[in-house]
């Protein structure tokens, strides 16, 4: 069983035309795998994951094929897709501090939440204490409101909310970027315990961090400008990525036991392109240290080169044939 | 609790203080003299008028300081006391209110509750659909930024004089005599239509607009879009935005009831409606200075307790004062 995404474009709308956000990507999660998706601000990472679990305007589906567990997601369909939410695909939002109604005990909320899909809180209540304990969240939680929590405290109760149904793919969009460095790792602990219980079969973890996912993710993928780069193995991706964008967001990491104030810490020169109007052929190819004639008018396939490691580069097709 | 309440007492103690005060002030800022006006309907001969004018300056007690004047005016209030009426000499001013404020409640009531809740219904109804969207809420925008007597005085117009299908004046007919039948209640309603649409149509643009408005903010709050990857029926989200919205909603109730008041004021004028509004007109043009008095002490004391059931309901329906009070309180 798996997720199974086939050349999925999704558009924003807006006065000057479609901003091609996310513009044909194709890849698999299996089960079990805990998949990083990293890059970039606006390279689509966002888009991906709200595509999939709540496509709504000023978001607009153009094509693509999205497959759960040989099941088709009718994801261009908000009425249809309410029956794979929550159960089977479940998302743990950016915002998970301010996802709770702020007047509702949040006991009362889960209920009315359970009892609109047609669940029994009362016999789900057993299990969601068991989950509370798992996130190290008290019971009386339920008997709270929101603004009586702390903001990790609200996360957790988020995190146990989603993944209350064992949805088959739980997504997490930047659940990491407001907490502290100790907070972080606890909570990438608990997902890897979610999966690890087989709570959840399938993670997309999204994030700009990319040291959060070498501690967790069982695979990386790297976005830039709306297109998919490169997906590998974690290890693959931090030592011997291929892609150059990749190259270069892994070098400009900070390395332990370097002296800063020696030797620069270095970025990547340039800015990504609008996506607006994106340029033909590869869209990294103004930063690219290695670009050549091809990259300029043809854009690269997202081809596997090795088992399980995917790029879109020309440059390294040519090394590889 | 005890402290939020011991704190809200003192303000409108304090409010209630200074407004009085004000109360007290407005009409002895005005030109001309109360007595004279009251001399003026009796024509006297000058003899007789000057010392029926001493007489009275006495009686009302206008002759002793001002300050000494504004002592007696609040030891006064304390006992239920707030002086005879010019206008209707010689009419205790309490007795003539009592009579008015009847009228006052069931003609303030009805419009004020009624719009505020059929207008946050519709608000929020609107905001969901987009023709009532486009259609309806323009007109909300122009009847809220009516003023009360203007549409007051269109209706009476329409419906009164080009179709005289309601009456134009007055709470009941001049034939007939107050008391608990169908017949007098019927007709009762009958000249209630006019005053009470006129009030309830201004402020239901009002709160359509504001719910709309609250509505859609709240369609787009993360609390929302969660319920809504949840997969959660749009009934749900609704509900919850709703229950959000309405917050604000009762903040404006508070704010809105003083204008409220005003605007009833002059609805009523223009209805010859014989409520507080209709009487303070009577006074201002005739300088009874305790008709006035006690008018606006009435208003004052109206919009006090009215803002007081709003502070307390706020705690019933917003668990996060509830919350931050007992915390602080424990």
């Amino acid at each position: 069983m798996s997720l199974k995404v086939k050349n999925l474009k999704v558009y924003y709308q807006t006065l000057r035309g479609d901003v091609k956000a996310l513009d044909g990507a194709t890849f698999t999660i299996e089960d079990g795998e805990i998949m990083g998706l990293a890059g970039e601000s606006g390279c689509g990472k966002s888009t991906l994951s709200n595509s999939l679990i709540l496509l709504k305007p000023p978001m607009r589906f153009v094509e693509g094929r999205v497959e759960l567990d040989n099941e088709e997601l009718p994801i261009w369909d908000m009425e249809k897709m309410n029956h794979f939410r929550f159960k089977k695909i479940s998302t743990i939002p950016q915002y998970a501090m301010n996802a709770m109604n702020p007047i509702r005990k949040i006991g009362k909320m889960v209920s009315e939440i359970l009892k609109s899909k047609k669940v029994d809180y009362k016999s789900t209540l057993p299990e969601l204490k068991r989950r509370l304990d798992l996130v190290e969240l008290s019971h009386d939680v339920l008997n709270m409101y929101p603004i009586e929590l702390s903001g990790g405290m609200k996360q957790r109760m988020v995190m146990v909310l989603s993944t209350l149904m064992n949805p088959s793919l739980l997504m997490a969009d930047e659940i990491t970027s407001a907490l502290d460095v100790s907070t972080q790792k606890a909570v990438a602990k608990m997902l890897v315990e979610f999966r690890n219980r087989e709570l959840v079969k399938k993670l997309m973890v999204i994030t700009h961090d990319i040291s959060i996912l070498y501690q967790i993710a069982d695979s990386i993928m790297i976005m830039y400008a709306g297109k998919l780069a490169e997906k590998a193995p974690t290890s693959v991706i931090i030592n011997s990525p291929r892609h150059p964008y990749t190259k270069l967001l892994i070098s400009s990491l900070p390395d332990i036991g370097v002296k800063y104030s020696q030797r620069k810490l270095t970025g990547i020169p340039g800015k990504p392109p609008l996506l607006l109007d994106p340029p033909t052929g590869c869209r990294f190819r103004e930063r690219c240290p290695v670009a050549f004639q091809k990259c300029l008018n043809e854009e690269p396939p997202f081809m596997e080169i090795k088992k399980g490691h995917f790029i879109a580069c020309w440059k390294e097709f040519e090394k590889n044939a | 609790m005890k402290q939020y309440f011991t704190r809200k007492l003192f303000i409108y103690l304090l409010t209630f203080f200074i407004a009085v005060t004000i109360d007290w002030l407005i009409p002895r800022f005005m030109p001309g003299n109360p007595v004279q006006v009251l001399l003026a309907r009796a024509s006297l001969h000058a003899e007789a008028a000057k010392e029926m004018y001493s007489y009275y300056t006495k009686a009302f007690g206008l002759d002793l300081p001002l300050w000494k004047q504004y002592l007696n005016f609040w030891i006064a209030i304390f006992h239920g006391d707030l002086g005879t009426s010019i206008l209707l000499f010689p009419q205790p001013v309490i007795k003539i209110i009592i009579r008015a404020v009847p009228y006052d409640i069931f003609l303030l009531l009805p419009s004020i509750l009624l719009s505020w809740f059929a207008g946050n219904k519709f608000g929020a109804f609107a905001a969901r659909t987009k023709w009532l969207d486009n259609t309806v809420l323009p007109i909300g925008y122009i009847l809220t930024a009516t003023p009360y007597m203007w549409l007051a005085i269109l209706l009476g117009w329409v419906l009164a004089m080009v179709f005289p299908i309601f009456p134009l004046a007055y709470a009941s007919s001049p034939a007939m005599k107050l008391s608990f039948s169908w017949i007098f209640i019927g007709d009762y309603l009958w000249h209630w239509i006019l005053p009470f649409s006129s009030l309830f149509l201004v402020m239901f643009g009002g709160w359509a607009i504001g719910m709309r408005n609250m509505i859609i903010y709240e369609l787009e709050a993360d609390y929302s879009h969660y319920l809504e990857a949840l997969g959660a029926p749009r009934k749900l989200v609704r509900r919850y935005a709703f229950r959000n919205a309405i917050l604000p909603q009762v903040t404006g109730l508070a704010l809105q009831l003083g204008i409220i008041m005003a605007g009833a004021l002059v609805t009523e004028v223009v209805f010859s409606y014989p409520g507080i509004g209709y009487l303070i007109l009577g006074a201002i043009q005739n300088q009874d200075f305790f008709l006035i008095q006690g008018c606006f002490l009435f208003i004052i004391i109206e919009v006090l307790i009215a803002n007081f059931l709003i502070d307390v309901l706020y705690i019933i329906i917003d668990p996060r004062i509830r919350i931050g009070m007992g915390g602080k309180s424990a």
